[in-house]
């Protein structure tokens, strides 16, 4: 039994739209029973991608399959979404408390609904963007992507911070929405064309003006920098993951920055040719690399420290985009999912009983062994220590620098790792060697608990296995 | 199947004690048996058969044609056995643990699980995977359970050693890269029948990086400074464990794979490898005369003598490099012992202070007897292991070009060289007289002895060198023949 890809947004899509009207229509029942009912539905949906049928070859040069890509890199950034979006599900129903409290309504639960469903809809403009083969479709996903960002961003309103990080996303965004649009208008002046494979045909052509062709894209790059918060375009990374509720900010460091990577992985194809590009790909890595593990070093605040090392793996997976590692950089993008979304899940729970400042850490081992061991796993993972996904992926990257001799971010990479295993290993310090301030245990839900448990066993198979992902991105 | 055993032995049970089994009954057991199943595969280990012996191999990624491979020749079963002696002995050394004791063992056995997988292993990928398994308990073990400024030293040799292992990996891959496409892969046999297909160039790039990452490793001068702050810091055992063993792993990776698969390279630097371990054995030999702490002396004469081994690896002769290969094990026993005796004494007394001690000899006998014996071996005297070691490498460096009429850089390295053991026996003989010998302060006058039971890994230690020193024959015929493929291939 196969079924077609696009199927598979199509039900996202209605899991949303049940989502809002289950909301509008029945407000006395309870609103946690709306994320469980999201919770399975895009899990079945995950089983259901692996039935997908492969698209119908020799037709992609017209209609629907011109601008609708369902090869393995779609099928599996589909699954990346989708597991995102599970996961990241699971830490806002262990958030909700918290949304309550900034919501003026008429129940006690008013808001929560809208709050489990906008993330399905961010969803499926996601699994779009993983299939976009043409500038349009790139255009309308990211859009999709970006606005129901924008409502989640600044959901907890009441809360200054929350607002100002609403407000930054925003204006940010909508300006590089502008530049994303200025630049596709360039390429499509230059070439006639916004089908990608179609723009790589006509750059080829040894008549075409390079130029213009370049600055097109140079201003797509600025729109692209932007979503996975690369240097120089990363002064919202910060502030609004700092300021956002916290499970958004999760789904906004792996989701946002995933589909940046695979568009980037796909648009930069044509204009590799030209070689202007590589050089300022390497100088924006590099730049983005020692920008966001130096200033990771002196943060105190947990959240804040994660956006810098979120921009600091950035640098990371560049290098391989520079590198032509297709595949070094899904699996880098896969690693740093589970723990990114480990540590921010053991981060919401940690935080509604003390702080998200590292020393509201301290002595967390002793309090709750289970959390301290989890964040233990995503940091040691997030820093690089062999037998976790973590290590896997910067190896990747690395060997594929060296095959492409990029010796000057090789060098570089080597300095930024020192610098994250003392950033990272702050946190280990704070919950192992500190005295805890209290002795009680951090309260966690058994769903939260399974959740984790299940991101640490993740982490560590595909650290010592990785041949499952390897062959998921082959044709 | 005897090899996953060993390995995976102490893992289990630093595991199983993390998960509430009885911390150091579980930790002495698996020590013991991990010990006992290595003089098992001494005892069936063919000597002299080419090749590694008690393969076993499991499929990790077809793509990298990555497989855990283990398996042992005699080079990394001398330094499988070193490590399961010193674990034993560190284990057994180990005292009353009052915060944690449960974490405490089961770091210690990681550290022991890494060392032994690092060196079992024939697949570089998890040769260095194994090695790097022991980086976070270290971090544990000096910051949690450490002593004086230990947080400093934590941070320092995380760091360090976090940044010579990504050294390391770069180099590992661009090993892993230099050979043709279909000759690709991180088994090290593959690896060494390809190896002749490496340019000279590229050889000299790739030992250099080598060279940096696991000289880090080793605390080669310059980059030592990270070693005496972290051993005077560790508790004794985790002391025992790095210097004695762990610290060996980047000895035994320039032994194992850039002597053979980068002999070019080897010759292009060695002069550089020859000023650097003259830094270790005058510059840092002086400096640890003039340490005025015991664990602080300790930690640099192990610095110190890292210097004879690499001045075996860089001889270029047959003799030399065993030389070195003995030298790893008796500097491994000798510091273990020595750190271990220490941990004992600043247990009882607080402070390692030179000039605060003394007269030790009255009341701890036992310990003074065997500090002794350890400072004896540590100083290269006859009849220990230490000894037939430096006799080795001292003469096959001098042996290297040796020509009457003219001195080359061996021959004054060897003559350099020769200073050191006058060096170390200045420090390590003032420090035995001012720990065991004058007067004793009253306050210490109630001190009793080592532990009878403490008998047992001693013993097992010094028989051990002295074993080593008077028949250095039964090292050099288990480890020979592994040097001796290198030198063919030349």
């Amino acid at each position: 039994m196969t079924i077609g890809a696009p199927i598979l947004e199509i039900e996202v899509l209605i899991i949303g739209l049940f989502l809002l009207m289950t909301e509008a229509f029945f407000e006395q029942i309870d609103k946690r029973t709306l994320a469980f009912t999201a919770i399975s539905g895009l899990l079945a949906i995950l089983a259901a991608s692996f039935f997908v049928a492969p698209a119908p070859a020799n037709v992609a040069t017209a209609g629907f399959w011109s601008f609708y890509a369902a090869d393995p890199l779609a099928i599996f950034f589909k699954r990346f979404a989708l597991v995102t979006t599970v996961l990241v599900l699971v830490m806002m129903i262990d958030y909700a408390p918290i949304v309550r409290e900034s919501i003026h309504g008429t129940t006690h639960q008013s808001g929560l609904g809208e709050f489990f469903a906008l993330p399905i809809f961010t969803c499926v403009g996601l699994m779009w963007m993983a299939s976009a083969i043409d500038f349009v479709m790139i255009f309308v996903s990211l859009e999709l992507v970006t606005m129901s960002f924008y409502v989640l961003v600044s959901f907890t309103r009441r809360n200054p911070a929350t607002l100002e990080a609403g407000v930054k996303y925003l204006i940010l965004s909508a300006l590089s929405t502008g530049f994303l649009v200025y630049g596709i208008t360039w390429i499509f002046g230059v070439t006639g064309e916004t089908n990608l494979s179609r723009v790589t045909a006509a750059l080829s052509q040894p008549a075409i003006e390079a130029g213009p062709a370049l600055f097109g894209m140079v201003l797509v790059l600025v729109a692209l920098g932007f979503k996975i918060g690369a240097v120089p375009f990363q002064m919202w990374v910060p502030d609004v993951y700092q300021g956002a509720p916290t499970p958004v900010t999760a789904f906004l460091s792996v989701g946002s920055k995933a589909a940046g990577f695979v568009v980037l992985l796909r648009v930069l194809q044509p204009f590799f040719i030209l070689p202007q590009m590589e050089r300022l790909l390497t100088l924006i890595a590099l730049l983005t690399l020692i920008y966001g593990n130096l200033a990771a070093l002196p943060q105190s605040n947990l959240k804040r420290l994660l956006a810098y090392s979120s921009i600091a793996h950035a640098g990371y997976l560049l290098i391989g985009v520079v590198s032509f590692a297709g595949a070094a950089v899904s699996f880098y993008l896969v690693a740093y999912l589970l723990m990114t979304l480990l540590s921010f899940a053991v981060l919401i729970a940690v935080a509604k009983e003390t702080g998200e400042n590292i020393e509201d850490f301290n002595g967390l081992a002793k309090r709750s062994p289970f959390l301290a061991f989890a964040m233990l796993i995503a940091m040691t993972s997030l820093a690089g220590v062999p037998f976790t996904a973590g290590f896997l992926g910067k190896f990747f990257i690395f060997d594929a620098a060296i095959r492409h001799h990029q010796i000057t971010l090789v060098v570089a990479g080597v300095i930024t790792v020192a610098c994250g295993f003392y950033y990272y290993l702050k946190v280990v310090r704070a919950m192992y060697w500190e005295a805890p301030a209290s002795e009680s245990a951090v309260p966690l839900s058994r769903l939260s608990q399974v959740t984790m448990a299940a991101m640490i066993a993740g982490i560590i198979f595909l650290g010592v296995y990785p041949q499952p992902i390897l062959d998921a991105l082959k044709h | 199947m005897i090899l996953p055993f060993i390995v995976f032995c102490p893992i289990a049970a630093a595991l199983a004690i993390l998960l509430g089994a009885p911390a150091r009954r579980t930790a002495l057991w698996a020590a013991g048996v991990t010990l006992a199943a290595t003089a098992f595969a001494l005892y069936g280990f063919e000597t002299g058969r080419p090749g590694f012996q008690f393969v076993s191999s499991l499929p990790i990624s077809s793509d990298w044609r990555i497989n855990f491979t283990l398996g042992l020749d005699g080079l990394s079963l001398m330094m499988v056995l070193l490590t399961a002696v010193v674990t034993f002995a560190a284990i057994w050394f180990t005292g009353v643990i009052a915060d944690r004791e449960h974490a405490f063992y089961a770091c210690l056995l990681f550290i022991a699980g890494g060392a032994l997988g690092a060196f079992a292993s024939i697949d570089l990928f998890f040769l260095y995977a194994f090695h790097e398994l022991a980086l976070i308990p270290t971090f544990f073990l000096i910051g949690i359970w450490g002593t004086g400024n230990r947080q400093a030293a934590a941070w320092k040799i995380t760091i360090y050693l976090a940044t010579g292992s990504f050294i390391l990996l770069l180099g590992l891959i661009m090993l892993y890269r230099s050979v043709p496409e279909a000759a690709r892969s991180f088994d090290f046999r593959n690896l060494q029948q390809s190896a002749s297909m490496i340019l000279p160039q590229a050889q000299g790039h790739i030992f250099l990086v080598l060279l940096i990452g696991f000289g880090i490793l080793v605390s080669l001068f310059p980059f030592h400074t990270w070693a005496p702050e972290a051993y005077a810091s560790a508790p004794a055992p985790a002391a025992m464990l790095h210097a004695g063993v762990l610290k060996k792993f980047g000895l035994y990776g320039l032994l194992r794979l850039a002597l053979p698969l980068l002999p070019q390279g080897a010759q292009q630097w060695s002069t550089l490898l020859i000023v650097l371990l003259l830094g270790n054995i005058l510059y840092v030999g002086l400096v640890t005369i003039a340490q005025k702490r015991l664990d602080w002396m300790l930690g640099y004469s192990s610095v110190m003598h890292m210097g004879y081994i690499f001045l075996g690896i860089a001889s270029g002769t047959l003799l030399g490099t065993s030389g070195a290969a003995i030298l790893i094990f008796a500097h491994g026993i000798s510091i273990a012992l020595l750190f271990g005796i220490a941990g004992e004494i600043r247990q009882r007394t607080g402070t390692l202070l030179l000039t605060d001690l003394g007269g030790f000899g009255k009341v701890m006998p036992r310990a003074a007897l065997a500090f002794g014996l350890a400072a004896f071996a540590s100083i290269g005297l006859p009849g220990f292991a230490n000894f037939s070691g430096e006799v080795m490498v001292l003469f096959g460096t001098f042996r290297n070009g040796a020509n009457l009429n003219h001195f080359t850089i061996f021959q004054v390295a060897t003559v350099l060289a020769l200073w050191g053991v006058v060096i170390s026996a200045v420090y390590m003989l003032r420090a035995y007289r001012s720990v065991f010998m004058g007067a004793l302060r009253e306050s210490w006058a109630s001190v009793i002895d080592l532990r009878p039971s403490l008998r047992l890994p001693i013993g097992l230690l010094v028989a051990l060198s002295l074993w080593f020193g008077f028949f250095p024959q039964s090292f050099v015929r288990i480890v020979s023949p592994v040097f001796q493929s290198y030198f063919i291939q030349k």
